[in-house]
């Protein structure tokens, strides 16, 4: 293995890739502003849209309830209330999303309640939308309002004490750090968007460095040069594998400058509480780029491999289009809640290191895991490498045209 | 020098089976000679020579290029053989004077010798003018003899010309054959293939006419115009690889 000779490749190849505007715009720039843009313009409508559906009083509409005015006046006063005239149509109107919810009184329902009966109120709503589940929400806090009142009259009449009512208390107490609670949360998704930018930052150099060399017509010029076929796949795939971490490195600094810069932004507007804001230490961030790595060699072996097989550029992107979901369903497998790393996940690539990045990032370290897995990804890297190898001997995968 | 024993390569091909693309060929060609490879489209000769050239590997036989095996050792005849044709490109994101350099690097020339021999080359062909220039601003004069320079960047003992010509205008043309004459001048072997008959007569000094893989008639132009009866080149080439047809004047 002559280590010159794959420098003298890696650097001509480096060069190349840096001028070319397509490499630098899937590997620099898409990263670095992907993250802001995603960050703030979700986070913006997010907070816009939840703030709006909080400030805003719900339209609903009240059927029945004309035996029942204290329930109903308590309804027309609140303030987060807007009551509509009473209409035939309300389903109707709560699917075009004209009012938010329909509440309907039975008959005779506060004399019901007096006599100490056990009448249903129904609150219809737009199941999952969420101005409408806030519409229901506020009606159902009025009435319970309503009901914890009535109760607590008829214990003060039999002098009775309030503590019936409640005879005791139920509280949930979170006793992990923020970091775990974060990283449980949207660590899942961080790891995710890393391993998906070190797919995407390779996708461009491998099939440019292969099906882009054969179409320019290079392919053979560089084939009749004395330098080993093993030295120039070599050396091309160091260019990919460089592609694929800078990606990766500069997704990971822009995705942790956006989630610092968003949760002082959020600190400062008071709109954060309660929401768990990340801390990766640097430990953290070493250890998923350290696991980012075998992953990316991956990446870059077999795409440089699937791509050799086309003849042109455009041929290569209709190859690896697939590809992209090939790395996505595992990748987004890792983010749904439930889902942990066992021995046989361990051995799903892709999927694997996935979750092992989120427990990372939890502050979690199974070295068990840790071991076998990077092991594991190793020798799929190895593979796909050798038949990357394989593959540039292959006259006609060379000439296949 | 080099020396063709044998040489045959097959193909696969789902439709039509086995290909004979080249079948037994045998030739030499010795320093300070051009031999010219004659054939019509599909004939064989770009196989042959990314054979010798060892871009291909050979089904059978073998050949010696400046003493060594295409087969056993082709690293070290790639590093004897400057390889030109139409389909050997340049990379459009180097400049002119990157190019020459990075194949000089891959020949092994360290920085110093490097630069000497890539500063002759330019001054020789004339490229100081756009030897910073990227190759794909180019203009098709210009590429060529940067293809050349490519190929003399590491002094090589044997020239391989695939059709070097095919698709240029008259005055670049002119600049390719002008080379591949100096190339014989200074004393080394030189392949070249070519289906115009013009260049091969004003070219080289040996003839190969190969068709449908195999090599049917060679030897110097005034041999094979002796052996078949015939002054034109084309007449000569027309008997040798349809012996049947019957041109329009002989009716």
């Amino acid at each position: 293995m002559s280590l010159r000779n794959i420098g003298i490749v890696y650097r001509k190849e480096l060069t190349e890739a840096v001028r070319d505007r397509r490499t630098m715009i899937s590997s620099i720039l898409i990263p670095l502003f992907l993250f802001p843009i995603l960050t703030f313009g979700i986070g913006y409508a997010f907070v816009e849209v939840a703030g709006e559906a909080a400030r805003e009083p719900s339209k609903i509409m009240i059927l029945g309830g004309e035996d029942s005015p204290d329930v109903v006046k308590e309804l027309k006063n609140a303030r987060n209330l807007r009551v509509v005239p009473r209409s035939a149509d309300y389903v109707d109107q709560i699917s075009d999303k004209k009012i938010r919810a329909a509440v309907e009184i039975p008959p005779g329902f506060q004399a019901a309640v007096a006599r100490g009966e056990h009448p249903d109120v129904k609150i219809y709503i737009f199941k999952d939308d969420l101005k409408s589940m806030h519409g229901a929400i506020r009606i159902e806090k009025l009435f319970i309002e309503y009901r914890d009142t009535i109760v607590r009259g008829r214990l003060a009449s039999d002098h009775l004490p309030e503590s019936l009512m409640k005879p005791f208390d139920i509280e949930q107490q979170n006793v992990v750090s923020d970091e775990k609670v974060a990283g449980e949360s949207y660590g899942g998704l961080i790891t995710y968007l890393v391993i998906l930018m070190s797919m995407t930052g390779a996708m461009y150099p491998a099939m440019d460095l292969t099906a882009g060399e054969k179409e320019r017509g290079t392919m053979e010029t560089i084939l009749s040069s004395p330098i080993d076929r093993t030295h120039l796949v070599f050396g091309k795939f160091f260019v990919v594998l460089t592609a694929s971490l800078a990606t990766a490195m500069l997704s990971a600094l822009s995705m942790g400058g956006s989630f610092s810069i968003l949760s002082r932004l959020a600190k400062d507007q008071s709109i954060g509480e309660g929401f768990p804001m990340l801390t990766m230490h640097p430990k953290t961030v070493i250890a998923v780029l350290m696991m980012t790595l075998p992953v990316a060699v991956l990446f870059s072996a077999v795409l440089m491999t699937i791509s050799l097989f086309a003849k042109t550029f455009k041929e290569a992107q209709s190859y690896l289009t697939p590809m992209t979901f090939v790395v996505i369903v595992p990748a987004i497998a890792a983010v749904l809640p439930g889902i942990e790393l066992t021995s046989k996940l361990a051995l799903v690539p892709i999927l694997n290191v996935s979750l092992l990045c989120k427990e990372l990032v939890t502050g979690t370290y199974h070295w068990n895991y840790i071991a076998l897995i990077f092991f594991c990804t190793c020798v799929y890297a190895g593979i796909a490498l050798f038949l990357a190898v394989k593959m540039f001997q292959r006259e006609s995968v060379l000439f296949s045209s | 020098m080099i020396e063709v024993r044998n040489l045959s390569k097959h193909f696969r091909d789902k439709k039509r089976g086995e290909i004979r693309a080249v079948d037994d060929v045998s030739f030499r060609c010795e320093p300070g000679q051009i031999y010219g490879l004659l054939g019509a489209n599909g004939a064989g000769k770009t196989t042959t020579l990314r054979m010798l050239a060892t871009i291909l590997e050979p089904t059978s036989g073998t050949a010696i290029v400046c003493g060594h095996d295409i087969v056993e050792h082709p690293e070290k005849v790639r590093a004897d053989v400057g390889f030109l044709s139409t389909a050997t490109a340049l990379y459009p994101r180097l400049s002119a004077r990157e190019l020459v350099q990075y194949f000089g690097r891959l020949n092994g020339l360290d920085d110093a010798i490097l630069k000497t021999r890539v500063d002759k080359i330019f001054d020789r062909l004339d490229m100081n003018g756009f030897r910073d220039r990227r190759c794909d601003k180019l203009s098709t004069g210009m590429k060529q003899k940067t293809s050349i320079a490519r190929t003399l960047v590491h002094n090589p003992a044997v020239m391989i010309f695939d059709e070097p010509t095919l698709g240029l205008d008259i005055m670049t043309a002119r600049t390719i054959t002008a080379f591949i004459r100096e190339c014989r001048d200074l004393g080394k072997t030189v392949i070249f293939s070519t289906h115009i008959m013009s260049e091969v007569e004003k070219l080289c000094d040996v003839i190969g006419i190969i068709q449908n893989g195999k090599l049917l008639a060679e030897g110097t132009l005034q041999q094979l115009r002796e052996k078949y009866g015939e002054q034109d080149l084309e007449e000569i080439f027309v008997k040798v690889v349809a012996p049947h047809y019957v041109s329009s004047e002989d009716h």
